[in-house]
């Protein structure tokens, strides 16, 4: 019998979906693993691959074995297909079918917006790989290292899980978009991502922390909109990748925090009360809490541009085909077709702002991002309660959802922070006051130097409260390989 | 009073409020407002699932409690409460289930109130596996440590646990689940036995431990561990205990008293602080008792370890031509170094064996406490209290 929980490491490839009983797909993948480990090795600097990293490596889907943690060099890391367990008779959550069998095979109705789906997603996987490629070089410890390279390989697994799902089930179409999803470049002029935001390089620390804040938060919300497809595999990948991407919002927020307590603590510690005292804060070596405030507002906004259009056919028919479904949509309480059901959506009326009722159905993508916004405040509360409780006065906030925008109702209208519209020359003169200007960029990049003595920080950042794995402060996260 | 019980909590000011652990909780014990992601007391049963999923730690918090906080107090924190006073336990959690728990409260009876950990010592994981989820462990080896006619049959079990995470610390024991079933038809319930092989595994990153199991006569679980052979499955429970571990400490000292068996933790401490902090190392003490040199355990092995690392006072009772001498004898004799090491801080006493032991051991350490001017119940009640003082015996 196939042992569904437990991984077979008995071909190449560790899964728990019978790899070794299915030749036809495990040929596909095995001829296409020899271009996915070339892709790694020419992304990631020599001196790391050759590294021993403490990294987590899911052996099972069971909750218990799901995380080992063990030293390991990155390219031996064991990339696996690894399915959450079938739920038994589960039905099409959404949409005209909801109530039916889900499905098990591609519904070949459905199948070029599924496969779009997929591969949208997949692109996404590396893509991130690649923006953050250079930082390990300026890694602020040891630990926030470790803590890049495991949001990495992890990443790299959700590729893994895509292109499984695009040579089982799309055939030669699959294969070819699989082959594409190497071949894509994040950044490049010929090649590129599909998404804006995947093109943008991470060029230090702090966006490193904002981007898997973020937008990741984005990939955590497709995610779940995925998990709730009625197309099982899918359904099934979905759930175990989240898992996974908790990690992702943990780096990002524990990131961004621990930047904004050590900022206050010197600021404390020396006496400055005016958090806008730039230059004096910055002398201490720290980030002020103005910038970080802009770089926010930089990620924040770059990120809901990731969900497309407010009122969307698109994501109406993907909702009514049950192939998405809604955030958490097992526990909301409605018809789960919407056949009637409005939504508010952002839109002008007489150069106004405001929310109108539009069909739900079509406005499954304001919907989401009113989850994710939601989901996004809860972490800036929490790093305001970091703020409050060393005794400085600054309030972290996210701008207003029409600020900064390039997608959807409030594209390219020049709104400021509050949700004021101005005249572009109005806004023009305050933008360097929103958005981090060079100079900024400038600046965290002078404090992006390497620390890599075991328990020792960068000066712009305090250690973390709790380690990974339980391991003490002054764990070697990483070996690092000594050419 | 409602007798105390152990409450699950996470703490808020590290929880990210990813709500994977709700997601993974398989009884929808954990829930969540705008504030916090809560544990229900009266639903959470300990099956662990959630604890290897949490990205961030928080998950691993407990509290000895007469009343569980309710979900409404939990939602309303800010940061997680302290532990409170309570008398009849609190402290380190040994053990989740009343039974286990139990057995070790009466293991570590002996060193005269509650137990602490060493400041210093790492964090345990507790009950990861338990009698309703135990995790199968594969045989590795199966040696008899003693001579064949030495009437002791001591045995270096190795358990190997493929891709299950089984993250144990020195000092820390398992719960071995004998097959079968007993007079009324109950499945056994799990014995425990002290690692004797350090937290990265008897072989570093291989995933294994190492049990030293003496067979007992009429003992049901002392004879399905000691005839195991390679290969065979075996169901575990724990890891259990979270006070008879050693400090992190490089420089700590540590005194380790042990006869037979109970030299399991104190070969664990040896070679984690060969592996670890080899060369810096505080110095380290071991008074281990035996009938004799045949039927001492890692007698050999022991051997070579060199003394700079460890001084070994090893104790023979039944030596022919030779007057009987145990452990306390020892003790007596080699009082200078004894008191040195009790008027030093950075002093750590471990007692591991018989309950018969603890008697002898205990007058010595009197005798020689009370040579230098100290009261030894003083002494090691605040030994006790700092972490420093741990018996353990059977």
């Amino acid at each position: 019998m196939l042992d569904l929980i437990n991984v077979s490491y008995d071909t190449q490839i560790p899964n728990n979906v019978g790899l070794s009983s299915d030749k036809r797909v495990l040929k596909a993948l095995e001829k296409w693993h020899p271009g996915y480990i070339n892709w790694w090795s020419d992304l990631i600097p020599q001196n790391f691959q050759q590294s021993l990293v403490y990294l987590r490596t899911a052996v099972s889907v069971d909750p218990k074995g799901w995380a080992k943690f063990d030293y390991v060099k990155m390219p031996e890391y064991r990339w696996g297909i690894l399915l959450a367990p079938e739920v038994e008779d589960r039905r099409i959550p959404c949409g005209e079918h909801a109530g039916q069998p889900a499905w098990q095979e591609v519904p070949g109705e459905y199948r070029n917006m599924l496969k779009r789906l997929i591969v949208i997603q997949g692109d996404t996987e590396p893509a991130s790989v690649e923006q953050q490629r250079f930082l390990a070089l300026s890694a602020p410890s040891l630990y926030d290292m470790r803590n890049l390279f495991q949001v990495n390989v992890e990443e790299g697994r959700h590729l893994w899980a895509m292109v499984y799902l695009l040579q089982k089930y799309f055939g030669k179409d699959g294969r070819e978009e699989a082959d594409d999803l190497l071949r894509r470049s994040s950044g490049s002029e010929e090649a590129p991502r599909m998404l804006g935001a995947f093109n943008e390089e991470t060029p230090d620390w702090l966006s490193f922390f904002m981007f898997t804040y973020f937008t990741d938060r984005d990939g955590k919300m497709q995610l779940e909109s995925l998990a709730q497809s009625g197309f099982d595999p899918l359904s099934r990948t979905c759930r175990f990748m989240l898992t996974e991407e908790a990690h992702h919002m943990f780096v990002g927020e524990t990131g961004v925090g621990r930047t904004i307590e050590r900022t206050c603590q010197i600021m404390t510690e020396n006496g400055i009360t005016d958090p806008y005292d730039i230059d004096k804060i910055r002398a201490f070596g720290v980030i002020d809490l103005p910038t970080i405030q802009k770089k926010l507002n930089l990620h924040y906004t770059l990120s809901l541009d990731l969900f497309g259009q407010e009122v969307s056919t698109n994501a109406a028919n993907a909702f009514n085909a049950g192939i998405k479904g809604r955030y958490m949509e097992h526990r909301l309480t409605d018809d789960h077709m919407l056949k009637n059901d409005t939504y508010p959506v952002w839109d002008f009326e007489d150069g106004k702002l405001v929310r109108k009722d539009a069909p739900a159905l079509t406005a499954i993508n304001m919907r989401l991002r009113d989850d994710y916004t939601r989901d996004a405040a809860g972490g800036v509360g929490r790093w305001n309660k970091l703020i409050a409780k060393s005794g400085v006065e600054f309030e972290m906030k996210l701008p207003h959802e029409s600020f900064h925008r390039q997608i959807g109702v409030f594209a390219g209208k020049p709104f400021d922070p509050a949700g004021n519209l101005l005249s572009q020359d109005e806004y023009d003169a305050k933008a360097t006051e929103w958005l981090p200007t060079k100079a900024d960029g400038d600046f965290i990049q002078s404090l992006m130097t390497p620390v890599s003595e075991p328990g020792k920080y960068a000066s712009w950042i305090s250690p973390p409260k709790v380690g990974i794995d339980n391991k003490p402060g002054d764990f070697e996260y990483v070996k690092l390989y000594m050419a | 009073m409602s007798a105390p019980l152990k409450q699950h909590l996470i703490d808020p000011e590290i929880c990210i409020r990813c709500y994977t652990c709700e997601m993974t909780c398989p009884i929808e014990a954990i829930t969540h407002d705008d504030n916090n992601v809560v544990v229900d007391a009266e639903i959470c049963n300990f099956c662990m699932d959630c604890i290897p999923v949490c990205p961030t730690g928080s998950i691993d918090e407990w509290r000895v409690v007469n009343t569980p906080y309710s979900l409404e107090e939990q939602f309303s924190w800010e940061e997680l409460p302290a532990q409170e006073d309570i008398s009849e336990c609190g402290g380190g959690i040994e053990a989740l289930d009343p039974a286990i728990e139990a057995l070790l409260a009466e293991a570590h009876g002996g060193a005269g109130g509650r137990s602490k950990a060493p400041l210093s010592a790492a964090k345990p994981t507790i009950n990861m596996y338990n009698l309703g989820k135990p995790a199968t462990a594969r045989v590795q080896g199966n040696y008899r440590l003693t001579a064949a006619d030495s009437g002791a049959d001591v045995r270096h079990i190795i358990l190997e646990f493929g891709g299950l995470p089984f993250p144990i610390l020195e000092g820390q024991s398992v719960g071995i689940i004998p097959p079968g079933v007993d007079a009324e038809g109950k499945p056994h319930l799990p014995r425990l036995y002290s690692a004797s092989s350090p937290r990265d595994g008897e072989r570093p990153h291989f995933n294994n431990l190492s049990l030293t199991v003496k067979r007992e006569d009429q003992g049901l679980c002392s004879n399905y561990v000691c005839d195991l052979q390679k290969g065979d499955e075996v169901q575990v429970t724990g890891p259990f205990g979270a006070t008879f571990l050693m400090p992190d400490d490089p420089a700590a000292r540590l005194l380790m008293i042990c006869t037979g068996t109970g030299s399991a933790p104190f070969r664990a401490f040896t070679m984690r602080r060969q592996r670890a902090m080899a060369g810096e190392a505080g110095d380290m003490v071991l008074f281990f008792g035996a009938r004799a040199p045949d039927s001492l355990p890692y007698f050999g092995p022991l051997k070579k370890v060199p003394d700079r690392l460890l001084k070994k006072h090893m104790v023979f009772s039944r030596l022919k031509d030779t007057a009987k001498e145990y452990v306390q004898d020892r003790m007596m004799v080699e009082q200078d170094q004894i008191a040195d090491l009790l008027a030093d801080t950075k002093t750590h006493v471990y007692i591991c064996g018989l309950r018969g032991m603890e008697q002898g051991v205990e007058q010595s350490f009197k005798n020689i406490a009370e040579s230098i001017g100290l009261s030894w119940e003083a002494t090691r009640d605040v030994m006790r209290d700092e972490g420093r003082y741990h018996v353990e015996t059977y």
